[in-house]
């Protein structure tokens, strides 16, 4: 396959369409600048300002400029809250839309099969997959990207974290909980469980 | 098109497997890939959903084994080839044989920054929004042979309009170079029921954001 990428990139040099220093440039971003961290900040800037929670889940991209990200969110954000009565989970069961500007490139599994098929049909056993179970009166919703909206999940913020800074609760954030098939960190969980 | 890749509900595919410290890449060449691919989309070459539907016409057997950025990569040859960027003798020879077709513009080192913002889909509204939040709407029953965004296991079903998004442009019309057609698109929520029958577990909901067209009301 390297091979074969490596003829396709030639032939669209050559041909003037590409330039190879970009793409060197927007894997560097890839690999260094955009990541979890940045929909991290968002979480953590929600549980800690009520108004800016309540912008997040009105106009998620428009909220989400205001904090000055390294990469600039495009429109179409949509931030959704869990809740102690319902959990979100967002999967992309078509091809693998993820809110890439806010949480970096997909993981593997979550473009994967398994999780595409499982997602919407059952999202409970998606979750034991990923050692989380909820209450089963707990409301489960799924969101399925099928356009370009992308979703991001605001969790709940973890109990034991009052007074925390923006940045420490930041740390409890997860990738995954932002996906919604992982919770945040609890602040009492040691370096080796996290994931 | 009723391809492979319209997965939502299909049983089968086992578990799903994270991976501990997963890297960005896991080879020097995916990154090459998925650069490429930004900066074609950048010069204007096709859209997104060009991409999409050249992946889902990739045979069922190739789209299933290949990883996700071998589809990339091989979509992204087909949409060179089919749309006359390149010809398959020159991906053969690896080096242009004859001169590229003008585009609109490059992606060059120093608009990288610019590059690396997505683009935005709202398009002019044709006609007033059909549906509001609240009203009950049917899917339709379609099985166009190319590129739609109804997944399989939300056709024909009864949901709730949840919210309205605004006017999009249309991935069906995109996909077959019918320009972008606007059209209004909803978050449309159905119960665990209505999809996946009377067993299903009754605390699911599962929403899909549907445009104008893949909805009739009810």
């Amino acid at each position: 396959m390297q091979l074969r990428v490596r003829a396709l990139e030639t032939v669209l040099t050559e041909k003037g369409y590409i330039d190879p220093a970009a793409l060197d440039l927007i894997i560097e971003a890839y690999e260094t600048k955009v990541g979890p961290h940045s929909g991290a900040r968002v979480v953590a800037r929600a549980w800690s300002d009520p108004a800016f929670k309540q912008a997040l889940i009105e106009d998620g991209s428009k909220a989400v400029r205001t904090m000055g990200h390294e990469s600039r969110v495009g429109d179409h954000l949509v931030v959704v809250e869990n809740t102690p009565t319902q959990h979100n989970i967002v999967v992309c069961t078509l091809c693998s839309c993820y809110p890439w500007e806010v949480l970096g490139l997909p993981p593997v599994w979550y473009k994967s099969a398994p999780y595409r098929s499982r997602a919407v049909k059952d999202p409970r056993g998606v979750l034991a997959d990923f050692g989380v179970n909820l209450p089963k009166e707990t409301q489960i919703r799924v969101w399925d990207s099928t356009a370009e909206t992308r979703f991001l999940v605001l969790p709940m913020r973890p109990a034991g974290t009052e007074g925390w800074s923006e940045e420490r609760v930041a740390s409890l954030v997860t990738r995954d909980c932002m996906i919604g098939t992982g919770l945040p960190k609890k602040p009492d969980q040691k370096p080796e469980e996290l994931r | 098109m009723d391809g492979v890749h319209d997965m939502g509900g299909m049983d089968g595919f086992g578990k799903v497997a994270p991976e501990p410290d997963e890297p960005p890449f896991h080879a020097a060449w995916e990154g090459r890939v998925l650069a490429m691919q930004r900066a074609m989309a950048y010069a204007g070459a096709w859209q997104i959903d060009v991409s999409r539907s050249a992946q889902e016409r990739l045979p069922p057997q190739v789209y299933l084994t290949a990883s996700y950025y071998q589809r990339w990569e091989l979509a992204m040859e087909r949409n060179v080839t089919e749309r006359g960027f390149a010809d398959a003798d020159e991906i053969a020879a690896g080096h242009a044989l004859r001169a590229g077709k003008p585009l609109q513009r490059k992606l060059t080192a120093d608009l990288v920054q610019q590059g690396m913002t997505r683009g935005s889909f709202f398009r002019q509204a044709q006609a007033p929004a059909r549906f509001k939040p609240g009203d009950r709407v049917r899917t339709r029953k379609i099985h166009p042979p190319t590129h739609t965004r109804l997944p399989r296991y939300a056709r024909g079903r009864l949901g709730i309009v949840e919210r309205q998004h605004g006017c999009h442009a249309f991935p069906d019309a995109v996909a077959t170079d019918k320009g972008d057609s606007p059209q209004w698109l909803y978050t449309v929520v159905f119960e665990g029921r209505e999809l996946w029958g009377a067993d299903a577990d009754p605390t699911i909901k599962v929403s899909i954001d549907a445009f104008e067209p893949y909805l009739e009301p009810a």
